[in-house]
């Protein structure tokens, strides 16, 4: 097996230093051998999500130079053009420097600078209030932070539904399609095996998600020659460099791969000796229209799932081995009729309107384009299928010499997730992977340890009660469901939570819906909240829908002059638009500054050979009076006398983050970390809470990795080497094989509330939504925004991503990246252009059913002519982020998040979301362009009236000079 | 009015994969983070917080669409690092009326000496490829320098001693080594993938050499599929799945 290059990932003989890196003789005076530093730490990038390993040069206490370590698992020592900028993020005029109370109106920027110990104080007595009444009040939302097993924890010892960090405008479709079907997803769950796949489809991923595993993972494949199709509206990233670029009509994908399901089941093509033993595709599922157990697995008295052995041509248990499974045919089971998943998988895509011919126009690639694809899966799936010599022993004892492998990869992010169809489209390309045997095969895409998971995993969300005064939740607020039972209905069948996750409106709703949890307060739909606690999300500019809408809901009032949202608390590091809506401020330390843990509780950075984690340590020390957000909340929570962070006196019981990382025990031997525990640091995974494991892991580097002995490295789910380390790690609950639910029972289960059955049933007018919403099988429907409206007065799809150097990233206030883009342009096909009478640097409105948004176009040819799209989150509010007035991000740069809506065109029950798990669909924005009036000022709108710098920040230099004082430094040494 | 060395022991430079590049602005930011504390320190950026923001920089990203050579088909969308391409002949030398600007001997590399650059601007009129950067900060011209301050460099452990780009990019797209010798390894790559000099009619030999992207003829994909056929089983349409299959 191909390995990653010890010494990193550019270790190509034409990507090393000279064999003799001796300075030559050359009398020109250069000194080609200067100090560097005067010291380096190992620490973790937090430019983005991405997580890299990062050696940090100091001189002086100041950041000299960042550059990646070639040892960490995660970028091999490679940074992307984020990472490189970090020092200009850690030097930002806009970092906040000491606790804000608000004194003048919500969103005028007045504040006065205030005390630690007072904010503390007056965070502890309204919250403190809040849980000793009604502890649901505090809704607590986090954005892109990486603490989520800390804060999801808070919030249940503090005894709050509602919680949920940005997952759910993110990608939880993504999250959920994968973890109800193969147990995984992508990105955190799992990576194409980029060290042997021949032909790799990327879906949906503009410049993100992950950023350089998979730029590392590209260059791999163009080394060897293997085959990249990108299918993406745009052709930009890596989308360029692929071999063939499929430019689909956005929200299409999904009917895209199931004419390639089509392809394949009407050629014959799949693998089904992989689907009967990985996945439930000959489980016997019950005809039985009209009866409550129609669509259900057939069981045995033990509950078992049937399978039919045409061997002993009786029905047994599926998980049997040996057994001859029947994958087609109808059969009797205890009376009643019987058919294996497979078989309504294949009448169901073998119909014709899964066919090329059918779906051609509606996506917007050719059908012979559809064929050739679907031609080249199977040949490479089947042809050239591999082999690796590695023996391994099966769930069942089974020896297998080799591991064969079907080196078709494939990667699905944003483009896929972002629409109201995407959770069933992240189910159709799992089933496309699965039909030709790719998951977890050399050659396909591999879990990372913790994952696979049970299908779904078996953690469901807590919070049932809607929270009791001053006691925990039950357990976590954020999970699985497994049927109606699990949801979180009041009496009434109504939300339990504020952001209506787990109601009928978004039963799937793994990670909440952030985006909706400001408009509902503010309606007081479904209740009116006390506080609302955020983190690190731009809810009153980037991070939300209709962002001219949030902005007035925060500042509204009722008859009685009270805000409607009454109390709101931000942790940001920087002066972001949201820090002017908050009524306190806690700042909080920049990544330099800081500990953190990625943890495997949480978003894990492992890789698929094996699990891994990593920490963050303060390489520099904070020169503003900041602290670490996570120590805040540990020090609130004891201040409330949260359960398990207080000891038995009420003392607090972790000093800071730092503490808590090594200390905290989620389960007894299982905690944040899992490298060098025990007493003495000798065990990992399971262990004793170990002292110095911090300083181990600087000595380390900041990580900490586990390889997989061989054998345990695919075939995870069915792998007996693999779950034996898996259960004893803590990664799951026993050492079980993992059934791929290519028919998903849960999803099932709703449509039978939907259709009447069961004891806990949707209101009626919910039903037939989840009727449509929840087939067992994956489907595909028109995006409902397009649909709503009416494609002919919304012609055009319009799409958002992040540039590479601001991915994920809070970049556009950076010194050094503000020079690449600080003006975003809204990218038009040059034919469209040209029918709507548009020329390069127009300016537009862009028009939805929702409001509009003015902005400059740039005419191209690499887009799908119905689709215009622009860089999200270049625009920036006047005076935010410490930003001059007049700058380009202000004056011109536009934020589409104006046109979008947080609810669906003419309802405004429900939200712009998947119906399935609630994930926001701004994706699925349809939008006409309007030529500006040549007299209309260049500039954006709507425009808004510029923020004042807050107390205690000063106006940005009108130069930088950064360096000079190293060259000073070297010169004095020399 | 500045010579030129007659030969160059080496001929240090990059090779630059268009193939591969995704224009991520990784090479960008890295060039920029070690050399504004570097050889040439600082790389000085004007108005950084506010409208006309710019700055010094060694290296840039270009992207561009590429119409088809055929005209019809499919273009392409191209991603460009542009910097100083350490020509054998370099107009911006010869140029130069006071000898800042100079070709080391040694190993070729096309250097700037702050101490008697006079900021006249010649040299960034005679590069043809916009590799020059004028601080106006201090009045002077600066440039890549192909980390002649990392390459060499004791003070760095020997497998960092590359330049801070190549060390960097993502994608591996960018590599470095000696130009002049055939047998190096980057030599044999830009052998091997048909690496190009930019712009050569000029006449600047530059030692840098960009690699094409590799063809894409959607006529012809690389990859010998037959047609998928319908399976024509006895039995029906999915009699196909009669066989044993066990588990």
């Amino acid at each position: 097996m191909a390995k990653a290059h010890p010494s990193g990932a550019n270790s190509a003989p034409s990507q090393l230093p000279l064999a003799d890196t001796r300075a030559p003789a050359e009398a020109d005076g250069v000194d080609t051998s200067p100090k560097v530093s005067e010291e380096v730490k190992h620490s973790t990038c937090y430019m983005c999500a991405c997580r890299c390993g990062i050696d940090v040069h100091l001189v002086g206490g100041e950041v000299r130079y960042i550059q990646g370590n070639r040892d960490h698992p995660v970028n091999r020592g490679v940074l992307c053009a984020k990472g490189s900028a970090g020092i200009m993020q850690h030097l930002s005029p806009a970092r906040l420097k000491k606790p804000l109370l608000r004194v003048g109106e919500r969103g005028a920027g007045e504040f006065r600078e205030i005390e630690w110990d007072e904010a503390l104080q007056i965070a502890a007595e309204r919250l403190g209030r809040i849980r000793a009444s009604d502890p649901k009040k505090l809704a607590f939302f986090t954005g892109r932070d990486q603490s989520q097993s800390l804060t999801g924890w808070w919030a249940q010892q503090f005894g709050t539904p509602n919680f949920a960090a940005h997952g759910g405008f993110c990608s939880v479709n993504m999250a959920a399609g994968g973890l109800y079907t193969v147990g995984g997803s992508f990105w955190e769950f799992g990576e194409p095996d980029w060290d042997n796949a021949r032909y790799f489809m990327l879906f949906g991923v503009a410049e993100d998600h992950d950023s350089n595993p998979i730029k590392i993972g590209l260059s791999k494949l163009k080394k060897r020659g293997a085959k990249v199709v990108a299918v993406n509206p745009c052709r930009t990233g890596y989308n360029a460099i692929a071999d063939e670029w499929i430019g689909i009509r956005p929200g299409t994908d999904g009917l895209f791969v199931l004419a390639l399901v089509h392809e394949l089941i009407r050629a014959g093509r799949v693998d089904l000796h992989y689907l009967v033993r990985y996945t439930n595709a000959h489980a016997l599922v019950v005809k039985a229209p009209g009866t409550a157990e129609d669509g259900l697995f057939a069981r045995d008295e033990e509950g078992r799932i049937l399978a039919w052995d045409k061997a002993s041509g009786a029905p047994v248990d599926a998980l049997t081995p040996e057994i001859d499974p029947a994958l087609a045919g109808s059969f009797q089971v205890n009376g009643r009729t019987c058919v294996p998943v497979f078989q309504l998988i294949a009448e169901r895509y073998s119909a014709p309107e899964f066919a090329p011919e059918a779906v051609a126009e509606r996506c917007g690639v050719p059908a012979e384009t559809i064929r050739r694809i679907a031609a080249e899966l199977a040949h490479i799936a089947f042809e050239e299928a591999i082999e690796l010599p590695i023996a391994w022993t099966d769930w069942a004892g089974r020896r297998h010499e080799t591991m064969t492998g079907r080196p078709v990869a494939m990667h699905a992010m944003r483009g896929i997730s972002a629409h109201s169809n995407g959770f069933h489209t992240c189910r159709a390309i799992h089933l496309l992977q699965v039909l030709l045997g790719t998951v977890e095969v050399p050659g396909g895409f591999r879990f990372k340890p913790p994952y696979p998971k049970p299908c779904p995993p078996n953690l469901k969300p807590a919070g049932k009660d809607g929270g009791k005064p001053m006691t925990p939740l039950s357990g976590a607020p954020l999970g699985f469901v497994f049927g109606p039972e699990d949801l979180l209905l009041d009496e009434a069948g109504g939300p339990v939570r504020i952001d209506k996750a787990y109601s009928w409106q978004a039963p799937l709703a793994a990670h909440g819906l952030m985006h909706m949890v400001i408009a509902n307060a503010w309606r007081g739909d479904p209740y009116r909240t006390d506080t609302l606690f955020m983190y690190m999300a731009n809810m009153a500019w980037n991070s939300s829908m209709n962002t001219a809408g949030t902005i007035a809901m925060l500042t509204d009032k009722d008859e009685d002059g009270g805000y409607k949202i009454p109390f709101i608390i931000y942790s940001d590091a920087y002066y972001s638009e949201t820090v002017a809506y908050a009524d306190l401020v806690l700042p909080d330390t920049t990544y330099l500054e800081r500990h953190d843990c990625i943890s495997l509780l949480d978003r894990p950075i492992s890789h698929a050979d094996g699990p891994a984690d990593a920490i963050r340590h303060p390489v520099v020390e904070p020169d503003r009076d900041v602290r670490p957000f996570q120590t805040v909340l540990l020090d609130l929570g004891a201040r409330l006398g949260l359960p398990g962070m207080v000891d038995e006196d009420g003392a607090p019981k972790y000093r800071d983050y730092a503490d808590y990382i090594v200390n905290h025990e989620r389960t007894p031997g299982i905690g944040p970390l899992a490298g060098w525990r025990g007493r003495n640091g000798a065990e990992f995974g399971r262990g004793a809470p170990n002292p110095d494991q911090l300083r181990r892991y600087i000595d380390n580097g900041g990580f900490w990795q586990h390889e997989l002995e061989p054998q345990a490295r695919y075939y995870k789910m069915a792998n007996r080497a693999y779950l034996n380390f898996a259960a004893h790690m803590g990664f799951l609950p026993e050492a079980e094989p993992i059934v791929f639910q290519l028919y998903s029972e849960p999803l099932q289960r709703f449509r039978l509330a939907a259709a009447g059955h069961g004891d806990i049933l949707p209101p009626k007018e919910e039903r037939a939504r989840l009727k449509a919403a929840f087939d067992p099988l994956p489907i595909w429907y028109s995006p409902f925004e397009g649909a709503a409206v009416g494609e002919k007065d919304f012609p055009l799809s319009a799409l958002t991503q992040r540039p590479m150097h601001m991915y994920h990233s809070w970049g556009s206030q950076n010194a050094w990246l503000r020079q690449i883009t600080s003006q975003n342009r809204l990218f038009v096909h040059r034919r469209t252009a040209a029918d709507l009478g548009l020329a390069d640097d127009d300016w537009v409105w862009i028009e939805s059913h929702h409001g509009r948004v003015k902005g400059q176009i740039r005419l191209v040819d690499g887009v799908n002519p119905e689709t215009v799209w622009t860089w999200n989150a270049i625009g920036k509010r006047r005076g935010a982020w410490m930003l001059k007035d007049g700058a380009p991000e202000s004056e011109k740069g536009f934020l589409l998040n104006h046109a979008i809506s947080e609810f669906l065109p003419g309802d405004k029950t429900h939200s712009n979301s998947d119906p399935v798990t609630g994930q926001a669909a701004w994706f699925d924005l349809r939008v006409r362009l309007r030529k500006c009036d040549p007299a209309e000022l260049p500039r954006t709108e709507p425009r808004y009236p510029p923020l004042p710098a807050p107390a205690g920040l000063e106006p940005p230099p009108g130069k930088l000079s950064f360096g000079a004082q190293f060259r000073r430094w070297r010169r004095k040494a020399s | 009015m500045t010579g030129l060395p007659e030969t160059t022991e080496k001929s240090l430079g990059l090779v630059i994969d268009l193939d591969t590049c995704v224009g991520c602005q990784a090479c960008v930011t890295s060039c920029k983070e070690w050399n504004t504390g570097g050889h040439m320190a600082p790389l000085t950026d004007y108005n950084p917080y506010e409208d006309g923001a710019d700055g010094v920089w060694f290296n840039r990203v270009h992207t561009f669409e590429e119409e088809p050579a055929s005209g019809c088909g499919e273009g392409r969308t191209v991603h460009f690092p542009r910097s100083c391409l350490h020509c054998a002949e370099p107009a911006c030398v010869t140029v130069c009326p006071t000898g800042a600007s100079y070709k080391r001997a040694s190993d070729g590399i096309v250097l700037v000496d702050e101490d008697k650059c006079i900021g006249c601007k010649l040299c960034s009129w005679a590069c043809p490829y916009g590799a020059r950067e004028m601080d106006m900060d201090v009045g002077v011209m600066k440039k890549c320098t192909l980390c002649i301050d990392r390459i060499y460099n004791d003070n760095l452990p020997e497998r960092d001693r590359v330049p801070a780009c190549v060390a960097a990019c993502p994608v591996g797209a960018r590599h470095y080594g000696d130009l002049g010798d055939p047998q190096s390894a980057v030599s044999q790559l830009v052998a091997e993938r048909g690496g190009v000099d930019l712009m050569p009619e000029l006449g600047y030999r530059p030692v840098n050499k960009y690699l094409p992207p590799r063809e894409r003829d959607k006529a012809a994909p690389p990859i010998a599929a037959p047609a998928l056929e319908p399976v024509a089983p006895e039995g029906g349409f999915l009699g196909w799945l009669d066989r044993v299959l066990s588990r």
